[in-house]
């Protein structure tokens, strides 16, 4: 009974530190844009409605188990999408968020298909083919996308009643627009279908024999995935004014992946830190000289990788594990001072004991938990 | 209860299974012996529609099992554990029991996305009843732990706790106690026993532990490359010369 009471209280605590956690979070996002200049809260736009392409990438590469060159294309297509219609229907923004992700939904669906059949560096190939060919489409369907020349289309205006700056109501709808991303994310992958999902990546024939339908859980996040990078792409449309092929090419879809790792794949908040690293670390690097930012980005991949292989997500639980390890040590060490002083004669004694502590470090939870015992079970190939 | 008719399987040239024919009553446990080799967890495949025999019928409770699509037969009831642990190493063990229920759940992608009341409340029952399990099981205190690094013994039975969160009437345990110590077998034989009774279930057993397999089972079925070499009562198994020579050996 003491048990259950207790396990209720750290149940209950761990949901206050939540609700707290994501109070603050909403505090320095809504009070950002007030403190910042307005490149700098631009520049804030760009982080989050590059964290919704990166979520969506999550959802299939960190928690799906597979992969995609191509979410360069997804978001192109969003993002032309939205420009198309609003350059030549004149829709008004709002219109074109439901059918640029309602688009590339149907999209990653289409793409979902021959990723049941490929894996690994097939898949991969075949994403990245997209990404490859759909910039030259883009210059060739010149009387639809304007050509190389691209669209300039009207950015968001910030409607009279708000009294806000344009930068300023760009990044609470982006704001808005993420919030929302990242919220159905997280429910998809705290449910039933997130846990089959995150099942298949695991152990594919085991998920089956349990009654997964794997065709149905593969597709249907190639499409979440894919919607994902979509609404990102119609963001980045209602903030830029303005896509080109040119913007478009694959090495976005090799940045997003690359983002994405070093965020943290199969974390929550791991898009947000790989999109921030996206987005900063050419700007910053910019600065040091016009060749950098390809050279400092690709050097920070490296050393990221070296450093923390789970990404920016992982690196507080790394750290702390590794403090988790030296702990018990330095607690024998100290252990022993105070007792050699206040009595030299129990010396011998107390080294004894500190002897002994130091030598039951391997039992200690932290060190078993970082090293796991034996190798992890894997796939039952058959 | 299951009725395995004339089942046949060819991979190239070699047959792994040729001609095999067996039943199961509801209730009891029904052993399969034989050497590496024998095609007993290719047999194993087959019923749960991870392969595809050439030839033969499977029925289950009078329905054509080789008809369903392999995600199918966990919701008819029937449940296996694998020959060297199909655990999925990143989830933690409950969400491992989890997975388990699975299809038993109804959530779809749209409403687990918008976490809809109904959503929650399954994802309540279902996690209410994973830990049921892991306490009857006494895995409890492992709950949160990812599967991935706890003993082998431990996992062997977390693998049985994800096979009754099916609720299956049929359990197929391929090789269960294949890597266990002399004392974890028999602990284990212990559990399997207490959970048949318990979740009144039918067993179907491959397994190479002679005393396990005799302990348990009703009636034990031999292969030898892919044929049946013998079926009878465990101890009419142990005498018969056919099964002494293929498998237990001969006395030099």
């Amino acid at each position: 009974m003491s048990t259950i009471t207790a396990a209720l209280g750290t149940d209950r605590a761990r949901r206050l530190r939540a609700v707290l956690t994501v109070l603050f979070a909403g505090a320095v996002a809504v009070g950002a844009p007030f403190y910042f200049a307005p490149f700098q809260v631009f520049q804030l736009t760009m982080v989050l409605l590059y964290a919704v392409a990166l979520a969506g990438l999550n959802l299939l590469v960190g928690f799906g188990g597979q992969i995609s060159l191509g979410h360069g294309a997804f978001f192109a297509a969003g993002a032309y999408a939205a420009a198309v219609m609003l350059d030549r229907y004149d829709t008004g923004h709002l219109a074109t968020l439901p059918v640029a992700a309602a688009g590339c939904f149907l999209l990653g669906l289409g793409f979902g298909v021959p990723a049941l059949r490929l894996r690994g560096l097939y898949l991969a190939l075949v994403t990245l083919s997209f990404a490859v060919f759909l910039p030259p489409l883009l210059k060739r369907l010149e009387p639809v996308t304007g050509g190389s020349m691209g669209l300039t289309v009207d950015k968001l205006q910030p409607p009279a009643w708000s009294g806000l700056a344009e930068d300023q109501w760009m990044y609470f709808v982006v704001l808005a627009v993420t919030a929302v991303a990242l919220l159905l994310a997280r429910n998809l992958l705290r449910s039933r279908v997130g846990r089959a999902l995150l099942a298949v990546r695991d152990n594919e024939s085991a998920a089956e024999v349990m009654g997964v339908r794997l065709s149905l859980h593969k597709t249907l996040a190639f499409a979440w995935s894919a919607m994902f990078a979509g609404v990102a792409g119609c963001l980045y449309t209602w903030v830029i004014g303005f896509v080109s092929p040119d913007s478009f090419s694959f090495v976005l879809s090799i940045t997003l992946l690359a983002g994405l790792v070093v965020g943290g794949l199969g974390s929550l908040y791991g898009p947000l830190l790989g999109a921030a690293f996206v987005m900063y670390v050419p700007s910053v690097s910019q600065d040091l000289s016009e060749a950098a930012p390809g050279v400092v980005f690709g050097l920070l991949i490296i050393a990221v990788m070296f450093v923390a292989p789970t990404g920016l997500a992982g690196l507080p639980g790394r750290v702390l594990g590794a403090v988790a390890r030296r702990l018990p040590r330095t607690a024998a060490a100290l252990d022993r001072t105070p007792e050699a002083e206040s009595a030299p004669d129990a010396e011998p004694k107390s080294r004894t004991e500190s002897g002994t502590s130091a030598t039951l470090d391997p039992a200690d939870p932290a060190v078993v938990d970082a090293e796991p015992v034996g190798a992890p079970p894997r796939t039952e190939k058959e | 209860m299951l009725a395995v008719d004339g089942i046949t399987v060819r991979f190239g040239g070699i047959t792994a299974l040729d001609g095999v024919a067996f039943t199961v009553e509801p209730g009891t446990a029904v052993g399969l012996i034989g050497p590496n080799g024998a095609g007993k967890t290719t047999l194993f495949n087959c019923l749960t529609r991870r392969c595809t025999p050439d030839g033969g019928d499977v029925r289950f409770e009078d329905e054509d099992l080789l008809a369903l699509p392999p995600h199918a037969v966990a919701g008819r009831g029937i449940a296996r554990t694998f020959q060297n642990l199909g655990l999925f190493p990143r989830l933690t063990v409950r969400e491992n029991v989890m997975v388990g229920a699975h299809s038993r759940g109804r959530t779809g992608h749209l409403a687990a996305a918008l976490r809809l009341p109904r959503v929650q409340r399954e994802e309540r029952e279902l996690r209410d009843q994973a830990d049921d399990l892991l306490r009857r099981l006494g895995l409890a205190d492992v709950a949160d732990h990812p599967a991935a690094g706890l003993p082998f013994g431990t996992l062997k039975r977390v693998e049985l706790a994800r096979a009754l969160a099916v609720r299956p009437r049929l359990l197929l345990l391929d090789e269960p106690v294949n890597g266990l110590s002399h004392g974890e077998v028999g602990q284990f034989a212990d559990l399997v026993r207490s959970v048949r009774q318990e979740f009144d279930l039918t067993l179907v057993v491959v397994e190479h532990h002679m005393g396990f397999v005799m302990g348990l089972c009703d009636k034990v079925v031999c292969l030898d490359f892919g044929r049946k070499i013998a079926e009878g009562a465990p101890e009419e198994i142990q005498r018969d010369p056919a099964v002494v020579e293929a498998y237990l050996g001969v006395a030099a």
